[in-house]
């Protein structure tokens, strides 16, 4: 029996697994809603803007380790997704997004809500589909999942012209997928990878650089083994966090721009450098040519493109990162090396600067500092929740003072830096985990870009929680400008900011607010206690306060501003 | 260095701004690109001219590898290979001057495709080098238009470690 396209569409989601799609109508694509009306296993997400459901369908995927679903409209519908498709393209999330499109035969010839929507997102989709005959639809949906979620993962984009989905076709799911072109690498070189043990044997200052690939290929538990086993210590990129527990005593927290100051001095004094799943963001590395000076550069990565794209390696392994950990593991354990006694003294090293310069900020009586909201939602939460972010500060404090020790615990958008993303990002990761506690650690400039997500919040009654930082700036822009633009502070104050508690009560949610830090842990617990609809936190805080450390744009990572009495301090040290 | 690079595709829709968006987006720049079918019609081959360091080369094909409609990526640089692309000229010389035009054509092999009242179009067909050469000499006689092919490449039979080809010894 012949089934309409839009009937062939949602069967094939089915077989793909998909309990939750993330979409918003329109003309073109209501064949396909209509065949969702009365289904039982297939629940669409109504969210209030486009860019919304792709965040959550990333945040979904993220936090699931499933593909993450999105259903849209043609035109405008399909436009107001690009954020959120090039927001996981940078991050490599799996997340497959339909789009409707205008009748095959109107297509080219401006037609109402028309937008050449492949050729918009052909940079920032890891491959995209427009659909001509409904014969390869199921087809394009079984490769577009293949696509999305094996090798390094992406977003794939199927364009659904109207004609398409209403027209009819025998339902046949392939067996297999046949793409010649497409075989990514999960072995790694046998030969690479002993050599990699060698180096690990013979060096005497290394450290582990986890990213993101880390959490993607679900190899936390072999890198644990492989820190632990050769005494190495392990810094995350922001993707990398959760990757590798951040309370473990061979964690260095986070490198980079705002990284610690152990992270930073210990991958700049290192001898061997063994990125694992990381792309050497500019982020990361600072001033190209001044990173790792003395380190010989161990890489491993799924994507040969990664490979020497911005820094020199001695010893590149395209593969999965979990199967060339493994491999890895299995070498280093015929090289029985006594660990503990070669790594020593750089251990110690390392303890020297954990103990001269934590991450640290000041406390004070009368006004909330940001870090101690966060530190008081570690405390109280015990570290036991799925934590997405905005853009800003409030994303580097979130990084720096919350402990991740799980993986797909830390949503954020790293490569994109999208402010936006956290709101949407939590919805989706509740629906995934309905039981689990998730938070949005937010800025009041990022919430207002998809505060209009609290109405599907609170429809789906998820108790998604947003604390939001609220210094009344685009705090981060502030900060750059009053270091490094001479206290200009060039529309970078929000004079008007809403008043986050009565927003949250106009959409039928919660709200709270906190103005003095006795009223911190109060407001938090309160929050916690919320389980049928989301809660605004609204925590004042100190506008002035800054994210430390900060390398300078340019800079090497080992050339940090502190906190102004920091810097003192460690001028002393260098005296000394 | 220059790089010849053969890229064997899916012959699909879309395909060719796939390649030419990753030279844009990512700043590699393309000399010369031209695009044809191959013995199998689903699968379109492209011959791209571009330069750049060997860091540069080597992200250019693994990036063009990673394409998924990218079934080949064949650098020539490494490989002992025959060069070749083409070029109609329409010449207007002179009278006095036709018959030197019609000789120099005859020196490179060429063919008089077509011809006007006061024009020759003539097709010649070789390395790069050679048409250079050709379009020098026939520029004191007057050119006024010329079109060029993008270049096309294909490997020696008997793949030896490329001893620099002398082009010359190449057209005789
Ligand atoms: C969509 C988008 N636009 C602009 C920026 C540039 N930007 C980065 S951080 C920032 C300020 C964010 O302000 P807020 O959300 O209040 O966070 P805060 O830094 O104050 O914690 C801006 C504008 C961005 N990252 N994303
Ligand atoms: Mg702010």
């Amino acid at each position: 029996m012949k089934k309409l396209g839009a009937e062939i569409l949602v069967e094939c989601l089915k077989r793909e697994g998909v309990k939750h799609i993330f979409g918003y109508p329109g003309g073109v694509v209501l064949n396909i809603f209509d065949a969702l009306y009365d289904d039982k296993d297939l629940k669409l997400i109504l969210t209030r803007h486009e860019q919304g459901a792709v965040h959550a369908a990333d945040g979904y995927a993220r936090a699931s380790g499933k593909v993450g679903v999105a259903l849209v409209t043609s035109g405008p519908g399909a436009t107001n997704t690009v954020t959120g498709i090039a927001t996981a393209s940078m991050d490599s999330i799996p997340v497959v997004v339909f789009s409707g499109q205008v009748p095959t035969m109107l297509i080219g010839n401006d037609a109402f809500q028309e937008a050449d929507i492949v050729g918009i997102t052909r940079p920032c989709t890891k491959y995209n589909y427009l659909v001509k005959d409904v014969n390869d639809l199921a087809r394009i949906v079984r490769e577009a999942f293949h696509i999305a979620s094996t090798g390094r993962p992406g977003p794939v984009l199927i364009d659904l012209p109207k004609d398409v989905t209403a027209g009819k076709a025998d339902f046949v799911w392939p067996q297999e997928i046949k793409i010649r072109s497409y075989r990514p690498t999960y072995e790694g070189n046998k030969w690479m990878i002993k050599q990699a043990a060698n180096e690990i044997a013979k060096a005497k200052k290394p450290v582990i650089m986890a990213g993101g690939g880390v959490i993607i290929s679900g190899a936390s538990k072999e890198l644990k083994e492989l820190a632990e086993l050769s005494q190495i210590p392990v810094t995350m990129t922001l993707m990398g966090l959760g990757g590798f527990p951040g309370t473990h005593e061979l964690s260095l927290g986070m490198l980079g721009m705002h990284g610690t100051y152990y992270a930073n001095m210990s991958v700049q004094e290192s001898d061997l450098l063994i990125g694992i799943g990381v792309r050497f963001d500019d982020r990361v590395t600072g001033k190209m040519g001044t990173f790792a000076p003395h380190a010989k550069i161990v890489h491993i990565d799924i994507d040969p493109t990664s490979i020497r794209k911005n820094i020199r390696v001695d010893t590149p392994i395209v593969g999965d990162v979990k199967h060339v950990l493994k491999d890895l593991l299995k070498f280093l354990k015929e090289e029985k090396e006594q660990w503990d006694a070669i790594r020593k003294t750089w251990l110690k090293q390392i303890k020297t600067w954990k103990l001269g310069m934590p991450l640290k900020y000041t406390y004070v009586e009368n006004v909330i500092k940001p870090q101690f909201v966060i530190e008081k939602l570690y405390e109280i939460t015990k570290g036991d929740a799925i934590i997405t972010t905005e853009v800003g500060q409030n994303q580097m404090w979130a990084a720096q003072f919350y402990k991740f020790n799980k993986p797909r615990t830390f949503l954020t958008s790293g490569g994109l830096g999208t402010m936006g993303y956290g709101f949407p990002a939590a919805i989706g990761a509740q629906l995934a985990y309905p039981d689990k506690l998730v938070i949005d650690i937010a800025g009041d400039g990022s919430i207002q870009m998809n505060i209009q997500e609290l109405a599907t919040a609170v429809i789906n009654k998820l108790p998604v929680k947003v604390a939001i930082l609220n210094n009344h700036y685009l705090g981060m822009v502030r900060q750059w400008q009053e270091l490094f633009f001479g206290e200009r502070y060039s529309y970078s104050h929000l004079d008007v900011v809403p008043d986050f508690v009565k927003v949250a009560e106009a959409y039928g949610a919660v709200g709270f607010r906190a103005t003095k830090p006795s009223e911190v842990e109060p407001v938090i617990k309160e929050a916690l206690k919320v389980k049928d609809r989301p809660v605004f936190m609204d925590f004042i805080v100190d506008w002035k306060e800054k994210v430390y450390p900060m390398v300078p744009a340019g800079a090497a990572i080992n050339e940090m501003l502190f906190e102004e009495e920091k810097r003192e301090e460690k001028k002393l040290k260098a005296v000394r | 260095m220059r790089h010849t690079i053969s890229v064997l595709v899916e012959n699909k829709f879309g395909v060719l701004s796939r390649v030419s968006g990753l030279f844009s987006g990512r700043g590699f720049n393309i000399e010369s690109l031209s695009v044809g079918e191959t013995i199998e019609p689903a699968v379109s081959l492209m011959t791209i001219v571009t330069s750049g360091d060997d860091q540069i080369i080597e992200q250019i094909t693994k990036q063009l590898n990673k394409l998924i409609d990218v079934i080949k990526v064949v650098d020539f640089m490494e490989i002992d290979h025959v060069e070749r692309e083409m070029v109609l000229i329409k010449a207007a010389p002179k009278k006095a001057d036709r018959i030197e035009v019609l000789k120099l054509t005859e020196i490179f092999r060429g063919r008089i495709v077509d011809s006007g009242t006061t024009t020759y179009t003539i097709e010649i067909t070789g390395d790069e080098g050679k048409i250079n050469a050709f379009i020098e000499l026939i520029k004191p006689f007057g050119i006024k238009e010329f079109v060029r092919t993008g270049k096309v490449a294909i490997a020696r039979e008997r793949v030896k470690k490329a001893q620099i080809t002398t082009e010359k010894k190449e057209h005789r």
